[in-house]
């Protein structure tokens, strides 16, 4: 692994360890932890969101739907079916990638604004049918008393713990993603994106690319939807719908997209904003969002991250 | 009381389809109107008709001016909110990929509508119909006489776009836009000012289109992402850049997502617009009366 | 009849290809034996790279037959032809802009490893190995090019020059059987193209088939074993440069076209 990753990871262990540490000390932000939880969630929904639009250069505007497919299975199947949550992820895992490889095949055929489209669409069809199968998944209303996860026989019901098991889960995806990325598949995803008529020409097989991609984003997804599920208790449709498929890709955009570290830092800026310092402003989050993607995509469209003259290279052409 | 027949229930559901049919038809071509000269889909197509809806109603219900005054204040102040979007987010970014310009344009529509909350809240509002509340009735159905201002709205909005095309010199130039970009700007035909127009003219229909509806169906802040969608459905649907396919296509639509709410599912309505979208996109990209050469939709 | 020393090594077979209602190629028929240079020249618009993309993939024909080394391969997608051993430059420039010179390579040797997501997520021991090959097979294809230098910069800063012999040195690195150049020269000085043309002769010797599409006519009578001329879609002459030179169809289908004539 590059130098430069190695030393990006050791920092963000350190900063991981020492972070609970502070904020369990300091009364006035002992509930970062929670958030910090949630950060580490939607993180392990944008390295791959990150390694579909930076890497790869497509668009997914419907994720939310897997993070939900991984989320519903999850306390479907331990409510309904008692199995453990475990088994319960992996199932979760197994039916989200499956419907994202029936998506994927025929959508990523698709270029540009109709691939937007296309995912927009199908992420609200998967939120449609979560408000609709009253019976599965409990309908507008939801569903809770979704145990916890525990790791064999040990509880993880408190914060601390979660906390742990979520950035452990985190950094391993993360070590995962920078090996892919600095990699033979890595080196295809970007040929693909940079001119996918030379890809094609050096025989990189670049459908099959888009939709292996596709497919690992939404486990990815799918994983962090369990692991919501678990943490929270309680599922309801509106959770996952187009707005978060939105901040989704807002928080990969504003951090940078064409850096994995970009999305690690735009979900970290953008969940603390949604979730504290936002409070202020509550009735009109939304309006700010806008505006800071606005912003952002037409000043700053190599994404946050290139503010940090370490961790940036110059990924403009010429 | 009035037996509803079977047929009376169908006639229903036909009108209340061919209703909010007419709405997706005007969301298409205004699509379609800016595609056609930037090939920019504009996800923000949907506010213009939310908007439409709610300055309607405060120039009815607040500022109580009379019904014809308010509509034409409406029309325009959503015009000067589409050629505002246009100066400021879509001209300065002429060379920006593809990737961006999605992205700015749902942050636009992401702005507006946090406005439109901000402004409004998220209650749905509703003012008076244009011709009172008494329903006509016919065969059996009762029809709101709203619906028949929304069918004459949309005749109206064709009637007028086709002289638009091909009688008037800046109709004539932006279809020369459309046709060859190059070219226009040689002959001097000022393509900015064209995309200008073109977000204005669509700004303009929305806001139609949202200031007729919302009697009918009221409005909110968060109605835009869903009528894009389907617009955007009823646009490829028809042939992305045709104008008569979109106006067709998205009565069509209507009428397909009515009648699944009627006898089938009113809960999966919205499904249905939304899967037509993808099976269009999957298997027939170029729509029902589209060139399949012009869609440069699919890769080989 | 497949062999190795077959001398046909392709051969195209009243190839057709419309855009619309436009004929870009009308029933081309042609054959380029094995370790020659052939060069194809003709006036702008005359279907050349349209040709070279139909015979690599990236459209497919409206008819007739491509076959190589005996085997057809009209029709078939881009990434299977590469791995049949087909590799091409392109006339606009098609570098990897964002990747670096030598990753830029190392896409070439894509064909020639294996590695997918799980090995190389996991970094397993035999996808590392795999690794330094591919990287060490790129160096060397980037020094036969004479670009070892520039190997870590970013290949979208690069002068037109360098990156057309980059895409040389990534199409080599598929290991090739047969290279197709379109408009190497293009935009490059005396000195750069005399390197290219040192170059297409190394090339030459490592026992590719060159095939060139070029408008530099001191290259290409400088280089070439065989030349085919085409106009509009279909192809006017065909032979050695001696004779290309002097066919007075040729000549006159470069009439009004600005071509450096000067040494003819």
């Amino acid at each position: 692994m590059q130098s430069s990753n190695r030393k990006a990871l050791l920092g963000l262990t350190i900063f991981l360890i020492l972070f609970p540490v502070v904020a369990m000390n300091v009364t006035a932000i002992g509930h970062y932890l929670d958030i910090m939880i949630f950060v580490g969630i939607y993180c392990l929904i944008n390295m791959g969101l990150s390694l579909l639009m930076g890497y790869a250069g497509q668009i997914s505007l419907g994720h939310a739907a897997f993070f939900g497919l991984g989320a519903y299975t999850s306390g479907i199947l331990c409510t309904k079916f008692a199995m453990s949550p475990w088994l319960a992820m992996v199932a979760g895992v197994g039916i989200t990638a499956l419907v994202a490889y029936i998506v994927g095949v025929p959508s990523l055929k698709l270029k540009g604004h109709y691939l937007a489209m296309a995912t927009l669409g199908f992420g609200v069809i998967v939120q449609i049918f979560f408000n609709e199968e009253v019976s599965l998944t409990g309908g507008p209303s939801g569903f809770s008393d979704i145990p916890g996860l525990s790791i064999l026989g040990f509880s993880l019901n408190n914060d601390l713990y979660y906390y742990i098991l979520v950035w452990f889960l985190v950094l391993l995806t993360l070590i995962f993603s920078l090996n892919v990325i600095h990699s033979r598949v890595g080196r295809a995803l970007r040929s693909l994106h940079d001119s996918e008529v030379a890809a094609d020409a050096m025989g990189v097989e670049t459908s099959r690319y888009k939709v292996i991609i596709f497919v690992l984003s939404a486990a990815y997804a799918s994983i962090a939807g369990s692991l919501y599920t678990h943490y929270v208790g309680f599922l309801s449709p509106s959770s996952f719908d187009f707005f978060l498929s939105i901040k989704l890709v807002m928080m990969v955009v504003v951090g940078g997209m064409h850096n994995i570290w970009g999305a690690l830092l735009g979900t970290w800026l953008l969940t603390f904003l949604g979730n504290e310092w936002l409070h202020v402003f509550h009735d009109f989050d939304i309006l700010v969002y806008g505006a800071i993607l606005l912003a952002v995509v037409m000043f700053l469209p190599d994404g946050l991250v290139h503010l940090v003259p370490r961790m940036s290279r110059v990924w403009k052409r010429g | 009381m009035t037996k509803i027949t079977l047929t009376g229930q169908l006639i229903q559901y036909l009108f209340t389809g061919v209703t909010v049919g007419s709405i997706y038809a005007m969301v298409a071509v205004g699509f379609n109107i800016i595609y056609n000269v930037t090939e920019i889909i504009n996800f923000a197509q949907g506010e213009f008709v939310m908007l439409g809806g709610l300055i309607m109603v405060f120039f009815t219900v607040t500022a109580k001016l009379p019904l014809p005054l308010a509509f034409v204040l409406t029309v325009a102040a959503v015009t000067g909110v589409g050629a505002l979007m246009e100066r400021f987010t879509i001209n300065p970014l002429k060379n920006a990929s593809v990737l961006t310009m999605i992205i700015v344009t749902i942050a636009v529509s992401i702005l507006f509508k946090g406005i439109a909350m901000f402004i409004w809240g998220k209650d749905p509002y509703i003012f008076p119909p244009f011709s009172g509340s008494k329903p006509l009735f016919f065969y059996g159905a009762a029809i709101q006489t709203q619906t028949l201002w929304v069918l004459f709205m949309t005749a109206v909005m064709v009637v007028l776009m086709t002289i638009f095309y091909k009688k008037t010199r800046y109709g004539k130039a932006m279809l020369a836009c459309a046709d060859n970009p190059e070219a226009a700007r040689l002959v001097g035909i000022k393509v900015s000012v064209m995309i200008l127009i073109s977000f204005a003219l669509s700004a303009a229909i929305g806001a139609v289109a949202g200031a007729v509806i919302t009697p009918i169906s009221l409005m909110e802040y968060d109605r835009g992402a869903l009528l894009a969608l389907k617009g955007f459905g009823a646009a490829v649907l028809g042939g992305l850049g045709s104008f008569y396919g979109a106006v067709v296509a998205g009565i069509f639509l209507g009428i397909i997502e009515s009648m699944c709410a009627g006898l089938v599912s009113s809960g999966y309505k919205d499904a249905v617009a939304l899967i037509l979208l993808l099976l269009v996109l999957y298997v027939r990209p170029s729509g029902l009366f589209g060139n399949v050469e012009a869609s440069k939709i699919k890769e080989f | 009849m497949n062999t190795e020393s077959s001398p046909v090594f392709l051969h195209v077979e009243n190839l057709q290809k419309s855009f619309g209602g436009v004929q870009a190629l009308k029933g081309l028929s042609f054959k380029v034996p094995s370790g020659i240079i052939k060069a194809i020249i003709g006036p702008n618009g005359a279907g050349k790279t349209t040709l070279f993309n139909v015979i690599t993939g990236i459209f497919p024909p409206n008819g007739g037959a491509i076959a190589l080394n005996g085997m057809s391969i009209e029709g078939r997608k881009a990434r299977e032809i590469a791995r049949l051993g087909v590799s091409r430059t392109f006339q606009n420039v098609e570098v990897f802009g964002r990747m670096t010179v030598l990753e830029n390579v190392m896409v070439g040797r894509h064909i020639q490893s294996r590695a997918g997501i799980i090995s190389t997520g996991l970094r397993l021991v035999g996808m590392r190995r795999e690794e330094r090959q591919i990287r060490e097979s790129a160096m060397q294809h980037l020094a036969f090019v004479g670009l070892e230098k520039r190997a870590t910069e970013l290949s979208g800063n690069l002068p037109l020059g360098e990156q057309k012999l980059l895409e040389v040195a990534r199409a080599l690195a598929t290991d090739p059987k047969i290279l197709l150049l379109d408009e190497p020269a293009g935009g490059l000085n005396t000195r750069e193209t005399e390197g290219l043309a040192a170059l297409i002769h190394r090339i030459l010797e490592q026992g590719i088939t060159v095939v060139l599409v070029e408008h530099d006519m001191n290259l290409v009578m400088d280089i070439s074993d065989e030349i085919m001329v085409m106009n509009f879609g279909e192809k006017i002459a065909e032979g050695k440069p001696k004779q290309i030179k002097n066919d007075p169809l040729v000549i006159e289908a470069y009439l009004g076209e600005e071509v450096d004539y000067s040494d003819l």
